[in-house]
């Protein structure tokens, strides 16, 4: 059978994009979109405030984030508060600086 | 030895001493409270050297940094050394950065690219800013020696601040603290471009903001200092936020780490009375190098190695500030016992 010149060239250009093609499609066909990585604590041998806090984790991360957070700016508070009570204690003045640049 | 001070971390699952948290918590106190930053730059390596994933030592990082940096922060601010105005301008933009450089680190950490791409930008930018800081105060240093004891006035050698102030895009806004007058979009700029590196790097953005408020913004080396904590502490907050809903803290270290921090943040935070600007920007230099060395060490596999240089150059930074911090108040005390006998 014969085929028009050009016609040849459009099916040698077909036949040349499908093999470069289709592994990519194969892929895109057979595989899934990769998600997010996620991780779980383990909470076998895990007791009290670890697993209060692992289980939490686990099924809750949004409650998680919230106390976590809340805790460590609470945590912070007093222990700097309780620094400017030893600190005050010691007698220097800070409300001034001597030095400069 | 002293295997009785190991845990199990309840989340990673990572066996870390105790000790070495707490200390660390100390150290990145003291240089924290003293640089005007979160310390991140040297907890987040070292957490990594310690067998901490990256993303869990980034998160981790961050929300350990959020409470330290309270202590901090109020401390200078009873100082005078904190521009809220100038902080609140820069955060929105910060927050909006960092968010984009979280992502960024998720992106890598499903290609599995996280630690070492992470690590190298690490280098280059520490690198930059140590060369900056040199150039600095080593310039300074000649201008000080030309004019023989005349004096060379206040501010910095590196006077970048003042081309940058000439764009007068309005609004023109005026930092009373910190004595700035500049475009509002100025501020915004830095701190987006700040606040995208340190979400990406998870350092809290103090090690590139105190630079960037000084060599920028313009800003006196102390109001840099108790600015940049100021912002820290919120992006801080909103770090923690976002990497404790991507599930990359370890709740356990942050406390341990804390308990160690606050003491350590007023040590370092008081020195600031004792020590001048350009001194502050010299320990500050030489810091940016022992963790650029550290970082190129973890890279090239000698990770025993990287550890001697984290765990050396802090010990020995800290001691540093904190013996600037004694002697200054003994001085101090002496003086006002002179006073009044």
């Amino acid at each position: 059978m014969a085929f028009p010149k050009g016609w040849r060239w459009a099916r040698t250009a077909a036949a040349s994009a499908v093999l470069l093609l289709a592994p990519t499609l194969l892929f895109a066909g057979g595989g899934e979109k990769q998600g997010k990585l996620v991780h779980v604590a383990d909470t076998r041998n895990l007791k009290g405030f670890n697993l209060y806090f692992a289980d939490l984790y686990n099924t809750n991360r949004l409650l998680f984030t919230v106390e976590v957070i809340a805790i460590t700016a609470l945590t912070g508070l007093l222990l700097g508060l309780l620094m400017d009570v030893l600190v005050s204690r010691i007698g220097i003045d800070l409300s001034h600086r001597d030095e400069k640049e | 030895m002293m295997d009785f001070l190991t845990v199990t971390l309840p989340i990673s699952g990572v066996p870390v001493n105790v000790l070495l948290l707490v200390l660390l918590g100390v150290a990145v106190g003291v240089l924290g409270g003293f640089f005007g930053m979160g310390g991140a730059w040297m907890v987040t390596p070292a957490l990594n050297i310690f067998g901490f994933p990256m993303p869990f030592a980034v998160g981790t990082d961050l929300c350990h940094m959020a409470g330290k940096s309270i202590i901090s922060t109020r401390r200078h601010a009873k100082f005078g050394n904190v521009d809220m105005k100038l902080g609140l301008t820069m955060l929105t933009f910060d927050v909006i950065g960092i968010e984009i450089g979280a992502r960024l680190v998720m992106f890598l950490e499903r290609l599995g690219l996280a630690g070492p791409v992470i690590r190298w930008v690490y280098v280059v930018f520490l690198f930059l800013i140590a060369s900056l800081v040199f150039y600095d105060y080593f310039k300074k240093r000649a201008m000080e020696r030309a004019s023989a004891g005349a004096g060379t006035g206040e501010g910095s050698a590196v006077r970048w601040h003042e081309s940058l102030h000439k764009i007068k895009i309005p609004p023109i806004v005026r930092f009373p603290v910190a004595g700035v007058e500049c475009s509002m979009w100025l501020p915004a700029s830095v701190a987006f471009l700040v606040g995208m590196l340190a979400g990406f790097l998870g350092i809290g953005g103090g090690l590139l903001m105190m630079p960037a408020l000084v060599y920028l913004i313009g800003c006196p080396t102390y109001v840099a200092v108790g600015t940049d904590l100021f912002t820290v502490m919120i992006a801080g907050f909103y770090g923690a936020f976002t990497y404790g809903m991507k599930g990359r803290i370890e709740f356990l270290a942050v406390l341990f780490m804390l308990m160690g921090a606050a003491p350590g943040a007023q040590v370092g935070t008081i020195a600031t009375k004792y020590i001048r600007g350009y001194g502050i920007r010299l320990i500050f230099g030489i810091t940016v190098v022992c963790a650029m060395i550290s970082v190129i060490l973890k890279q090239v596999g000698l990770t025993e190695a990287a550890t001697w240089v984290v765990m050396g150059a802090v010990s020995v930074l800290t001691l540093v500030v904190m013996v600037g911090m004694f002697r200054g108040a003994a001085r101090e005390l002496r003086a006002k016992k002179g006073v009044r006998p």
